[in-house]
């Protein structure tokens, strides 16, 4: 039988890919702005009028820490803009601890997790804290770092890959950079561009292309 | 020692991230091979509140706006599981799609078909304590695209989770049983068979509701538990 509810074809579900057309459904407004009340994150300039129904990000407490925002171009192996990509955030707070289930005395302000739309010159932006750092594996800790995601057209599953700052204690140690090839750790490494903010390119492949993960 | 993962790691149903016969990913894969990391509490950890951050169930994408929309109506039902059958409980999806006539609400889409002012085509759903899902919507139409001579998408409904974890993430599409453009798209067949099949919902008379809505279900499989230190 050809579905996914025969015993036999039970299993993980395939990804597939977002496609071009998620931006009326994907990010949220606010998506991208961790700490305040902005739309950033979401296109509404590709969506027809009267069929604007994102979500918009409500209101959070105060969120302890140092926000900084972050910026960057999504390119494809010409080097060429990814104008429909997404990017998707994942990170502690700033004393190292993750907004997660495993943990709910946690406080709900941060919520750890953001999602950003690129635009038409692949640029995405998120406002969000310098994270803590946090365990590693064994007895290590790992260098203050965010967990990134890009998906997209052309991107059948999502490709994960790591930002850590270029000033950040504990890079030379960190267990997880420690496993990429020296040479390419710097496609890793976000670069200060102002007082509080980052750069951190993605390139999709070809020259200096950014390590992507098996995780 | 390393710790065993908490996840399972990607199965042979997942598709590559190269599939040359869909021609975006020649320019949007990674050449390099991925580099395989140990699952740390970055990668196990996921936010608690999908609904507070992405928005409330939008369970009936028919119900948006003032008029019906044009199209089939139909329930699509199922569950959300973990590799073990065990159920996701209180997890958000994601829904988007095109008309009845394969058209997207979307600035970019200039398929010639028409635009239907009563649909939008997108919701949420949450999970209940089982796991099981339930939204109403309209049956998508095939479009055409430019990827290759006389191309043609099968119809299909983007589904969007993130699960328990930042390993968890999962986008996918369902496809619809005996649609003859599945074995013909390079996005479906990127997955390889019998893999692909869990992309197709089946039609299921006790979903359907009398003179109202025809039934689909479609379980949604994410990545789950790890092997046990036994098994490691």
């Amino acid at each position: 039988m050809a579905d996914n509810q025969s015993p036999e074809r039970f299993g993980q579900t395939p990804w597939q890919t977002v496609g071009p057309f998620f931006h009326y459904a994907l990010p949220w407004k606010g998506g991208a702005d961790l700490v305040g009340t902005s739309d950033l994150g979401a296109r509404p300039d590709l969506i027809p009028s009267g069929h604007d129904l994102l979500h918009v990000a409500g209101p959070r407490g105060p969120v302890a820490g140092d926000i900084i925002e972050i910026t960057g171009r999504v390119t494809d192996g010409a080097g060429e803009a990814v104008p429909d990509a997404l990017v998707e955030i994942w990170q502690a707070d700033s004393a190292g601890r993750y907004p997660s289930e495993a943990d709910p005395s946690l406080a709900p302000a941060f919520p750890g997790f953001g999602r950003a739309a690129t635009d038409e010159d692949g640029t995405f932006r998120f406002r969000t804290i310098r994270p803590g750092r946090v365990p590693g594996p064994g007895n290590s800790l790992q260098a203050s770092h965010i967990a990134v995601g890009v998906l997209g057209r052309g991107l059948i599953k999502r490709l994960v890959t790591r930002l850590y700052f270029e000033d950040g204690e504990g890079l030379e140690d960190d267990p997880i950079l420690g496993l990429v090839p020296a040479a390419r750790r710097a496609t890793l490494v976000a670069r200060r561009a102002g007082d509080a903010l980052w750069r951190f390119d993605i390139r999709l492949r070809g020259e200096h292309e950014t390590v992507f993960f098996d995780i | 020692m390393a710790e065993p993962d908490a996840y399972a790691r990607e199965d042979a149903g997942q598709p590559p991230s190269l599939h040359p016969p869909y021609k975006s990913t020649s320019l949007r894969s990674p050449s390099r091979p991925l580099v395989r990391i140990p699952q740390t509490l970055t990668e196990t950890t996921g936010p608690r509140d999908a609904a507070g951050l992405m928005g409330p169930a939008m369970a009936d994408l028919t119900a948006h706006h003032a008029g019906v929309p044009q199209g089939q109506r139909i329930i699509v039902a199922g569950r959300v599981l973990d590799e073990r059958g065990r159920p996701a409980a209180n997890t958000l999806v994601e829904i988007w799609q095109a008309n009845a006539a394969g058209r997207y609400i979307h600035a970019k889409d200039q398929w010639d078909a028409p635009i239907d002012p009563n649909f939008t085509g997108m919701g949420r759903v949450i999970t209940d304590a089982e796991g099981r899902y339930q939204f109403v919507t309209v049956r998508p139409g095939a479009y055409p695209w430019g990827n290759h001579d006389n191309a043609w998408r099968p119809s299909h409904i983007h589904l969007s989770l993130l699960g328990p974890a930042f390993a968890t993430r999962l986008v996918t599409q369902m496809y619809f049983p005996d649609d003859p453009l599945i074995p013909l798209d390079p996005i479906a067949c990127a997955v390889p068979q019998p893999f692909r099949d869990r992309l197709v919902a089946r039609f299921d008379l006790d979903t359907t509701r009398p003179s109202w809505a025809l039934g689909y279900l479609f379980d949604l499989v994410l990545r789950g538990p790890g092997a046990t230190p036994m098994e490691a």
